[in-house]
């Protein structure tokens, strides 16, 4: 008797052994991603946790490799304690800022912008994202110092006063805006805004009309939908933008360097305490601050619901 | 007393004046206070619109739209007294049922025990008693259809529209949920207005129905007066899928020129019968069979009930019906 079926190749056996066993092609698939992830990205991650439990001899100069408490310690140093606290800060305005930007551009986008508008948005979205970010941040230096173009519209438009009343303001005001705490917020807030948008954008687009056509005719004022429905359901997207805004603002040490009055900041002190001090505890449990922050962040939002529509 | 909806010669136009599109085109319609209206209509047909023209969820191009006397055509949804059951039921998955129901109240500024109070009480009409605790995921089709009912009725409108209600169940819950909404019309004593594509849907439900063809109403009148009487041969045909004659096949039944109806539950096997024809095809149905037969290049659908002898295809029979079962119709 002749076979009606060809003899099965390697291929076809292949295909066979993968189609009765369906967990070992995902096996096959998962295991170099997971290695990735585990042992380079987690790896690392956990070196460096490990790092911040040992101390540096200060006469030597060298790593103590003991565990000791005493590197988290010297973060409640005052001058360690600012740098903390005002990287806490400026993430937060900078977070704050973006979400109140993001939200009007992200509605548009996600409930009214159609075809060709879509296109337009997504490319006005990514574009300053192609071009390089040391690039962006010295134009917008630029833009801010004393004899740029902001300086120059205020002085033809004779709106010097706002200007320099944002300048005089105590603690976030300064010489120029190039030079101030507003002009980094500017600077962070536009580098970091599409990292905002597009979550939210995401996010808003899952929200069907029917559910604010449901609220507005059960009684509800365009406002009260605003905050009892598209708020709450927007409110993953919000979190996954602010996780991006948040955590990329406390990490940055180049816009503390270029824009500002040269106050530190958490990524430069990681920066200078890993290279020039070789002081690599005390970076490590610098670099520490921002994951324990995250952390603390997320579940705040968790127990206040911010998650209740995923 | 003014009628619950009223519309006088409403349209609603898409797109640009020089070719818009006519979704609803110069409509005129009365329900009554009370009534359980049915919009029937084929997908397209303007019925959804003509739904969301009396939310106020569309606003009408031409004409006026009154509910209870009162000229709404300008007054946006949130400020009119009619709810809506939303096909895909929209309930607000952050919120549990309980708030939900009481959305409605909450956004009118009723204090938290009060609605919570009346909120229970409408999930006790919809038998959801239990369920003021849970989210809207963790509940069946049949169960989220319910507590959108119950957030609707909560504010106690003065019509209830009702979008495709019965669409997403399975024929069991439907059947279920057409004797259970016809009881709380009945109770409640408030309008009910829904629209439907299912012509058995809106014929066992509604106690006067309008049928839409392409953006105007066919037809308006009771479901036996509908069912009966179809004005059209639209109707006649989208409303129990009945035989459409045309003039001379009428004429050659004894009837006059035009076009006219005929159910086919309403023919039967008669070897003296005046429709003479070879039958095509023999389909089962469970409570009788449907055969087909050709005459005069034209073909007709009988219903026979179970136990009658059967035809074979190709064989060539002949039918005769009631004399009043002939329906003519007045336009083609």
């Amino acid at each position: 008797m002749t076979a009606i079926l060809p003899a099965k190749s390697l291929a076809d056996r292949l295909t066979t052994l993968f189609w009765r066993k369906p967990n070992l092609l995902l096996a096959l698939l998962i295991t170099p991603p997971l290695l990735w992830l585990g042992v380079i990205y987690l790896g690392s991650l956990a070196a460096l946790l490990l790092q911040s439990f040992y101390s540096i001899d200060e006469f030597s100069g060298m790593v103590v490799r003991e565990f000791t408490l005493k590197t988290y310690g010297e973060l409640l140093r005052p001058q360690n304690y600012d740098i903390i606290l005002r990287t806490l800060l400026m993430s937060a305005a900078v977070t704050l800022g973006s979400a109140i930007l993001a939200f009007p551009i992200a509605y548009y986008a996600a409930r009214y912008a159609k075809g060709r508008w879509k296109a337009v948005f997504y490319l006005g979205i990514m574009l300053p994202l192609w071009s390089s970010y040391l690039v962006k941040v010295y134009a917008w230096k630029l833009i801010l110092a004393k004899e740029g173009i902001l300086t120059w519209a205020a002085t033809q438009t004779h709106t010097n006063f706002v200007l320099d009343a944002a300048l005089a303001l105590p603690g976030i005001g300064g010489n120029s805006l190039s030079t101030s705490y507003i002009g980094m917020f500017l600077v962070f807030t536009y580098v970091w805004l599409p990292y905002m948008i597009l979550p939210m954008q995401a996010a808003l687009e899952r929200v069907p009309t029917s559910m604010l056509e449901a609220s507005q005719d059960l009684g509800a004022t365009k406002a009260q939908t605003f905050r009892t429905v598209i708020l709450p359901l927007a409110m993953p997207g919000i979190i996954a933008g602010s996780i991006f805004t948040f955590s990329l603002t406390m990490g940055d040490y180049i816009i503390p360097q270029i824009v500002g009055n040269s106050a530190n900041f958490i990524g430069m002190a990681v920066y200078q305490l890993q290279g020039t001090a070789g002081n690599t505890p005390l970076a490590a449990a610098f670099a520490v601050i921002p994951i324990v922050i995250m952390l603390i962040y997320l579940s705040l939002a968790k127990r206040a619901g911010a998650f209740d529509a995923l | 007393m003014p009628a619950a909806v009223e519309f006088r010669s409403v349209s609603r136009h898409f797109g640009p004046t020089t070719a818009p599109i006519k979704a609803v085109d110069g409509v005129d319609l009365t329900i009554a206070e009370g009534a359980f209206f049915a919009m029937l209509g084929p997908s397209g047909s303007g019925k959804t619109t003509c739904l969301r023209l009396i939310s106020g969820f569309e606003s009408p191009t031409a004409g006026e739209i009154c509910i209870f006397g009162e000229n709404v055509s300008n007054t946006p949804p949130h400020l009119r007294n009619v709810n809506t059951v939303f096909q895909d039921y929209a309930l607000f998955p952050h919120m549990n049922v309980r708030d939900n129901v009481a959305y409605g109240l909450m956004v009118k500024g009723m204090a938290r025990a009060q609605r919570y109070a009346k909120a229970e009480e409408m999930l006790a009409l919809v038998h959801l008693d239990a369920y003021g605790s849970r989210k809207p995921g963790q509940l069946s089709g049949g169960q989220r259809q319910r507590v959108a009912l119950a957030r609707a009725l909560v504010n106690e409108p003065k019509v209830l529209l009702l979008d495709e209600p019965l669409g997403a169940l399975d024929l069991k819950l439907r059947e279920a949920m057409q004797d259970e909404l016809k009881s709380l019309q009945k109770r409640l004593g408030i309008t009910f207005v829904f629209v439907t594509h299912d012509q058995h849907e809106a014929l066992s439900m509604a106690d006067s129905l309008a049928v839409f063809n392409e953006g105007k109403i066919a037809q308006i009148g009771t479901p036996a007066e509908i069912y009966a009487q179809p004005k059209t041969r639209f109707v006649a045909d989208f409303v129990g899928s009945s035989n459409v004659l045309p003039p001379a096949l009428t004429q050659s039944l004894g009837g006059p020129a035009k076009w006219s109806s005929l159910r086919p539950e309403t023919l039967h096997l008669d070897p003296a019968g005046p429709l003479q024809g070879t039958v095509t095809s023999l389909r089962y149905l469970g409570s009788g069979h449907r055969i087909a037969i050709t005459t005069q290049g034209q073909d007709i659908a009988a219903i026979l009930p179970t136990g009658t002898e059967l035809p074979e295809p190709g064989q060539q029979i002949r039918l005769s019906f009631p004399a009043n079962a002939l329906h003519i119709m007045d336009q083609a």
